[in-house]
């Protein structure tokens, strides 16, 4: 079987590293004793909340429900208890707070009841749902819903699934090891991934500078009698983009306008594959993964480590020498500095390198550009980086965006060749950001003037309407004045009249007293199960809400006079 | 026909309005700020210096020359083009509400600008005919939105580049229009059969 | 000499009329440019540039009557736009720059007046007579025009904090500082 292979433009060779990290077998995580599960871990929407604080979780319970197709369920990691749902530190370059489950385990990791299937007696329907339900996501690093994409296109053939354990990112060898270990699951995972999507052929690449990993895959595709072709690709960084590795093994380019799919190709990595097979064939969600802890440690190497687990405990797994000074979430090429390391592990979390000055020098500070082209070559995309960085520099988005900015994969090519040392990838994402940003205010500013516009609309047409049943009513009464005209029996139509506007009347008071009670009877549930922190505020809050109170009471008339006003107000 | 190439050649590039007659500076330095706006005033600027040039043809062999006015030249091809830039703008805002938008505010800045009288005034005294005139007048206003949208790409990509501070802004503008200047000036010599 | 001013009339009176004909015959209702400053212009309705809505402003703008800084949720970033699109000057905003902000109804205090609901011009404050009032957050555009009415001045004014979602990378600086955290 001779592969022919193809050649993606650009790319750079940065010293892999990885010899390190692969010297240790995969070695499993202790449950740590706190699990802080991020509800948010997936592109697509953010799911909600299944359960409260003080709620005793199984491993593999959900914990958080997709909320639409484009989403993935979260599941609890080890059996315990949830001691909040609460605002915590996420696995983001910001540092900033998303919605957690913080579950403090109780040590028995005792499993949720688990169901054993058989995909290829299920309607691919419905192992589409098992996928999202069990939280597969694109473990590569961009936590895509797998399910979304096990979607065949409508109009085009699928020629080619595309099996990604090209692992290009200097440092990382979590898909290495999972290759190494456990080929058999991946492959038969593949092997659901290959019944949803019926592609003519499956292509495995792998990077060639991993012998080891190709022959165990080989060896395990022949052992499972399938026919899938594990190719070695050349090592060269982004050869592990979608993109670039569907180009290398099919000789396809998916152009900027369309989605692999719509080519007739699909991609996906080595652990969702693994992943995938241990949901449908185990009932096991995603609630661990394999984690590369390497750079600056006294012990590196590969762990499976359950989702939630906070940065520093893992860290502490691998030891780091003491003149580590940051921990990068990710490859060094297109990973981010941690900003704090209370953060768990989440789906997209594949490498955590310790970094030292040694290690990672100080970037050299940015000179001017020279012109000189050499990001151009390296640009995986066939981007023109220098292009685009003039752009986002000037803040001309609008050209920057001419200049296809968003085809951008921010593989970090073009910063690693820049002779003048500048961060070309720091300013693409600020562009990238900027214009999201302007694109959320612009529909924001269109939202708000279909709403003002309707409400003038509305404004007008009730004016239009009072103005109508005045004249009605002027017309009425002038009717009425009319002596010649017979009325009939006004006398007994007025005393109901009276009668039910008393009755009216009580009903408000009788209302109110009960809105009274109510809110009575609701306040104290709003102070339950709060922090000192948030008591002390509420004390601060009655403290300087006293006076108020008091000068309402004295004052009880002008409040009365307020409340009879307004329901006139709004008529 | 080789007559009227030269022509062409001769007004777009070896007597450029701008770089070599140093006309109509201002529409020059003032919209070229984007490639937009240079491209919508170099569309407006040629559809009006076009209409200008065989309009005041008209009016000076008509009307001037007949009546020994020649002296009245300046006055009343003035005011012949804001009349022209006035109807024209009129008629477009009514008939084509697009290209209203695409030229709509660049066409009373061209009621002011030098080279649409210039060039009128140049036809006089190269005494051309008036088919002459107005491919002189198109041509010119080629040549016109040429340098136009050219110096506005440049200075696009001068915006993000890194200029010394003294020079930011108009001190670089200056110094690139000088510079494309210098170059248009290896044009000289191309019309020496002329 | 008379022939001069007799041609010189003629052809005024001409180009006058012919002006004057297309004037009435070439009249347009409505500027087209109103709708392009429209676009720029925030839509918060806010009134902070003394016209009742972005509309009215961006025809004030059209017409020339009204400045282009007048507008300060649309900030700097949309004087510099309106500049361009009107070939102006950039001019310093005439107010505060202010960042996004949001109406937040502190419900212990909120009676129930209704007032607010009526001041909103977006309809992003619901409730009922008698019954407490909320903002729905996502549909408010921080135009500050509820917070006058509220009798019991229970409105106020929060900027928006950032959060994931609207967390933006910012321009890249010189020198990176690596984190100074302790291993």
């Amino acid at each position: 079987m001779l592969q022919r292979l193809f050649k993606f433009k650009g790319g750079v060779k940065p010293a892999t590293n990885k010899a390190p990290s692969v010297q240790a077998p995969l070695r499993i995580a202790p449950i740590p004793p706190l699990l802080v599960v991020p509800l948010h871990q997936s592109i697509g929407g953010q799911p909600t909340p299944l359960v409260e604080v003080g709620d005793r979780v199984l491993k593999g319970q959900p914990i958080g429900a997709a909320d639409k197709w484009v989403s993935a369920a979260v599941h609890a990691p080890t059996s315990g208890t949830v001691i909040a749902v609460e605002e915590r530190v996420a696995a983001h370059p910001s540092g900033l707070l998303t919605l957690s489950v913080v579950i403090e385990p109780d040590g028995q990791d005792e499993w949720i009841e688990r169901h054993s299937l058989d995909h290829a007696s299920l309607e691919p329907e419905r192992v589409r749902e098992i996928l999202r339900d069990s939280g597969v996501v694109g473990l590569g690093g961009a936590v895509f819903p797998s399910h979304v994409k096990l979607t065949p296109a409508a109009s085009v053939p699928m020629d080619e699934l595309v099996i990604n354990g090209a692992e290009c990112e200097p440092f990382m060898t979590c898909d290495d090891l999972l290759m190494r270990e456990r080929a058999e699951g991946i492959v038969r995972g593949v092997a659901i991934f290959r019944d949803l999507l019926r592609p003519k052929r499956v292509l495995i690449g792998i990077e060639d500078n991993k012998p080891e990993a190709v022959a165990t895959m080989q060896a395990a595709v022949e052992a499972l009698g399938e026919n899938f072709e594990v190719v070695a690709v050349p090592t060269r960084y982004p050869a592990g983009g979608a993109k670039q590795l569907i180009r290398v093994l099919t000789g396809k380019e998916v152009p900027a306008s369309k989605r692999s799919p719509e080519m007739g190709v699909q991609c996906f990595n080595v652990a969702t594959a693994y992943s995938a097979w241990r949901a449908i064939a185990f009932g096991e969600p995603v609630i661990s993964r394999i984690v590369t802890l390497t750079g600056n440690v006294e012990q590196p190497g590969n762990w499976e480590i359950l989702l939630g687990t906070p940065m520093q405990e893992v860290i502490a797994l691998a030891g780091p020498k003491a003149d580590t000074n940051r921990f990068v979430m990710g490859g060094p090429m297109m990973g981010f500095d941690l900003p704090d390391l209370s953060a768990p592990v989440v789906k997209a979390t594949n490498c955590i390198i310790a970094g030292s000055p040694t290690l990672f020098p100080p970037p050299a500070p940015e000179m001017p550009c020279i012109r000189c082209g050499a990001c151009a070559l390296a640009c995986p995309h066939e981007l023109q980086p220098f292009e685009l960085y003039w752009f986002s520099r000037s803040r001309n988005f609008g050209k920057a965006q001419e200049y296809n900015l968003f085809d951008c994969i921010e593989c970090g090519c073009c910063s690693y060749v820049c002779p003048s040392h500048i961060p070309l990838v720091q300013y693409f994402r600020f562009a990238k950001s900027e214009i999201w940003s302007r694109e959320r205010d612009k529909n924001m500013a269109d939202a708000a003037k279909a709403r003002f516009e309707f409400r003038n609309e509305r404004d007008e047409r009730e004016k239009a309407e009072k103005a109508e049943r005045l004249a009605k009513a002027a017309a009425a009464k002038a009717a009425e004045k009319k002596p010649d005209l017979p009325q009939a029996a006004p006398e007994p139509v007025e005393t109901p009249t009276v009668d039910a506007e008393a009755a009216k009347k009580a009903a408000i008071a009788a209302a109110m007293e009960r809105a009274r009670l109510q809110r009575e009877a609701a306040q104290p549930k709003n102070t339950d199960g709060l922090t000192i922190a948030q008591r002390k505020e509420i004390a601060e809050i009655e403290k300087r809400r006293a006076p108020l109170q008091a000068q309402q009471q004295a004052k009880p008339n002008a409040e009365g006079v307020q409340t009879q006003n307004s329901p006139k107000d709004q008529q | 026909m080789t007559h009227y190439l030269f022509i062409i050649i001769g007004a777009v590039l070896v007597n450029n309005v701008v770089l070599v007659k140093i006309l109509g500076l201002c529409p020059f330095m003032g919209v070229s700020k984007k490639l937009d706006t240079a491209f919508g005033m170099g569309a407006a600027t040629t559809f009006v210096l076009t209409v200008a040039t065989g309009a005041s043809y008209v009016i000076d062999h008509l009307l001037l020359a007949p009546f020994g006015l020649e002296y009245l030249r300046t006055l009343s091809f003035i005011v012949t083009i804001a009349a022209v830039v006035q109807l024209t703008e009129m008629v477009i805002q009514k008939t084509s509400p697009l290209l209203h938008q695409v030229l709509g505010i660049y066409l009373p800045l061209i009621t002011t600008n030098c080279a649409v009288l210039g060039v009128p005034l140049l036809n006089v005294a190269n005494k051309y005919n008036f088919l002459e005139s107005l491919v002189f007048g198109a041509a010119s206003a080629i040549g016109f939105s040429m340098v136009l949208i050219l110096f506005a790409g440049i200075r696009e990509r001068v915006d993000g580049a890194d200029v010394p501070v003294p020079f930011r802004g108009v001190a670089i503008s200056m110094v690139t229009a000088g510079l494309m200047s210098l170059a248009f000036m290896g044009f000289a010599g191309l019309d020496k059969y002329q | 000499m008379l022939t001069a001013i007799l041609i010189m009339a003629l052809g005024a009176i001409v180009l006058g009329s012919a002006l004057g004909y297309a004037s009435i015959k070439f009249k347009v209702e409505g500027n087209p440019l109103v709708e392009k400053i429209e676009a720029i212009l925030p839509q918060t309705q806010c009134g902070q540039c003394g016209y009742p809505g972005c509309k009215p402003y961006a025809e004030a703008i059209a017409e020339g009557e009204a400045d282009i800084n007048k507008c300060p949720p649309g900030g700097m970033e949309g004087v510099r736009k309106l500049a361009d699109l009107l070939g102006r000057e950039v001019k310093p905003l005439d107010a505060e720059e202010k960042p996004k902000q949001l109406a937040i109804i502190d419900e212990q205090l909120c009676i129930g007046c209704t007032l607010c609901i009526q001041a909103c011009p977006v309809d992003a404050i619901v409730g009922a007579a008698k019954q407490m009032h909320t903002v729905v957050e996502s549909l408010c555009t921080g135009c500050e025009l509820c917070v006058k009415p509220c009798p019991v001045e229970c409105i106020r004014m929060e900027p928006i904090a950032e959060k994931i979602d609207n967390w933006k990378w910012k321009y890249p600086v010189f020198e990176i500082k690596p984190a100074t955290r302790a291993a």
